[in-house]
């Protein structure tokens, strides 16, 4: 298993294949369009993260003190970034999670050209993907 | 220049508009290497240079605090921002500029009003008529305002075209109804609203009427005596002003009648500590220092729009949103939102099984600028049963070339996008 700064790395890697926001947006779209659907009986309003143009489904359970995301959307771009969240953050530890600043938004330059919109949920999905890391940690210390 | 923009000369409605093009400077950049084609008129409009030199001649030449100082700057600034309101007065065709208001915008104009005169003049069972495709600007001020009086908001209905049911609006008129609050053009939909049957309707029973005028102001004539209406909201920002001012119109007796909004400089004729007298009309209503370099912009945006063929302008926006909609009914899988009849300038629709802001953002990677989501409609795309739309508005800058550039773009976003 990579570890997150791994994982990042790899895919600022990737980008860099990219002069052009047009061919990021387009790769992001594909690995949209790859990423498989989340179950309907995981699409509840629990799981609901509802941004200002586009629903968010994120589900999340535990296996081994790992944690495991899914995730769907209506929108096939964020689709995208969540394939992308899922690959740096799904299988890591709650820890690792919560003190994961995911600086591969930044060197993508995804977040120039989504973050300053509210338009798309990125920093809420990020938001509710540290929420459950938390909730999980408080869990096991309980335990 | 964009290639695909350079081809076109006179329209079909007269209109010569190579030449607005050349006045606004932004219509010459690049996004994302491409030639700048800008769809989101209905949010801002572009600016045109005598615009832009207002603000700055204003900056470098004559900035001064005004209405206080006996200085030569002071004066000079204190005639233009005086100007600037009769200019606006004369625009919208009010009675006397005192009528004028200055105000940061549309939704401050409302919230003025909401403020003051609701304050003043809605209490407990009170009823204010709003429609269902009121901006949330022309929503929530009344909600707020309705929560703290205990009155209650009903609402005009519209038909599947975007049109609003009079009928059901004369229904919902009753003893209790205190205000009609009701936009001009529906920002979503295009639609332009009877607003001058709305307004006679509803004096019939004295009640008094609000205009949401921001989308109207840039593309038709508005005569505020003509209308009749009590008070007239509108931005300066979607009418080729800067951002950060706008107006509210209001009958004069209405605003003298008016308590005043925020406390402050100017808005007083004398302080102490036992007892301050407020000035008069306007000025109770401007507290501090004003927007002065913007208000004076806006009064060349006004110069600007009464120096071009409005007529013939408005004519081509016209000949631009049916040769769109003509177009968009054309791709498979395109639904257009908002049929009415009586339409301004923007067309809104949806793509079966394409979310509508990956297809904005496909557009975006071609350089085009258009609007996706509710668009701060939300009970309009409720009523719709939809999600949201992609909204192309259109200004006379614009051109058919653009369109098709456009048109093609969507077509491959299908391709790409269709799941």
């Amino acid at each position: 298993m990579k570890t997150i700064e791994e994982t990042e790395t790899e895919i600022t890697e990737e980008f860099e294949l990219f002069d052009e926001w047009p061919d990021k947006y387009q790769y992001i779209i594909e690995l949209g369009q790859k990423l498989p659907p989340l179950d309907d009986p995981f699409k509840t309003e629990e799981n609901k993260i509802k941004g200002c143009q586009s629903s968010v489904w994120l589900n999340s359970f535990e296996r081994e003190g790992k944690i495991i995301f899914e995730a769907d959307s209506d929108s096939t771009f964020v689709k995208g970034e969540i394939a992308l969240l899922i690959r740096v953050l799904s299988g890591q530890s709650p820890e690792d999670i919560l003190k994961t600043e995911l600086p591969f938004i930044d060197k993508i330059g995804l977040r120039q050209h989504i973050a300053v919109t509210r338009a798309n949920g990125l920093a809420s999905m990020i938001k509710q993907m540290k929420t459950f890391a938390l909730a999980f940690q408080t869990i096991n210390r309980k335990l | 220049m964009s290639s695909s923009a350079s081809t076109g000369t006179k329209t079909v409605s007269g209109f010569d508009v190579q030449e607005a093009r050349k006045i606004f400077p932004l219509l010459h950049v690049t996004a994302h290497n491409k030639p700048l084609i800008y769809f989101d008129n209905a949010a801002t409009s572009q600016k045109p240079e005598v615009v832009i030199d207002a603000l700055s001649t204003y900056y470098s030449e004559y900035n001064a605090n005004i209405h206080r100082g006996v200085h030569f700057l002071a004066q000079t600034a204190s005639q233009a921002y005086d100007e600037a309101r009769i200019k606006v007065q004369k625009f919208i065709h009010a009675q006397s500029e005192r009528e004028i208001i200055f105000t940061r915008g549309t939704t401050e104009s409302i919230n003025l009003v909401a403020s003051t005169w609701g304050r003043k003049n809605i209490s407990e069972g009170d009823e204010i008529i709003l429609s269902v495709m009121e901006h949330h600007s022309n929503i929530v001020p009344w909600q707020m305002l309705c929560e703290e009086q205990k009155a209650t908001l009903k609402i005009i209905p519209m038909n599947d075209n975007g049109e609003l049911l009079l009928e059901e609006y004369k229904k919902l008129i009753s003893s209790k109804t205190k205000l009609v609050a009701v936009v001009h053009v529906s920002n979503s939909l295009g639609t332009i609203n009877p607003v001058k049957e709305i307004i006679r309707i509803a004096h019939e029973k004295n009640i008094p009427v609000l205009v949401d005028g921001a989308q109207a102001i840039a593309h038709d004539t508005v005569d505020v005596q003509d209308l009749d209406c009590d008070f007239y909201a509108f931005s300066g920002h979607k009418m080729f002003g800067p951002t950060g001012i706008g107006c509210l119109y209001g009958k004069l007796h209405l605003l003298e009648s008016m308590p005043p909004y925020q406390g402050g400089g100017e808005m007083i004729q004398s302080v102490s500590f036992e007892k301050t007298t407020y000035n008069e009309v306007p000025f109770k209503f401007e507290a501090g220092t004003p927007n002065i370099a913007d208000a004076i912009a806006l009064g060349t945006a006004v110069d600007f729009l009464n120096s071009i063929d409005r007529k013939s302008a408005s004519a081509y926006e016209h000949e631009l949103m049916i040769y769109a909609s003509e177009k968009l009914k054309l791709i498979d899988g395109v639904k257009l939102i908002g049929t009415a009849e009586n339409k301004t300038s923007v067309v809104s629709f949806i793509i079966e099984g394409v979310n509508a802001m990956d297809a904005g953002m496909y557009l975006d990677t071609l350089g085009i600028a258009v609007r996706t989501g509710h668009h701060c409609t939300e009970p309009v795309m409720k009523r719709l049963h939809i999600p949201g739309t992609i909204r192309a508005s259109f200004m006379f800058y614009n051109t058919k070339e653009e369109v098709d550039v456009m048109i093609e773009g969507l077509n491959k976003a299908i391709k790409l996008l269709k799941k």
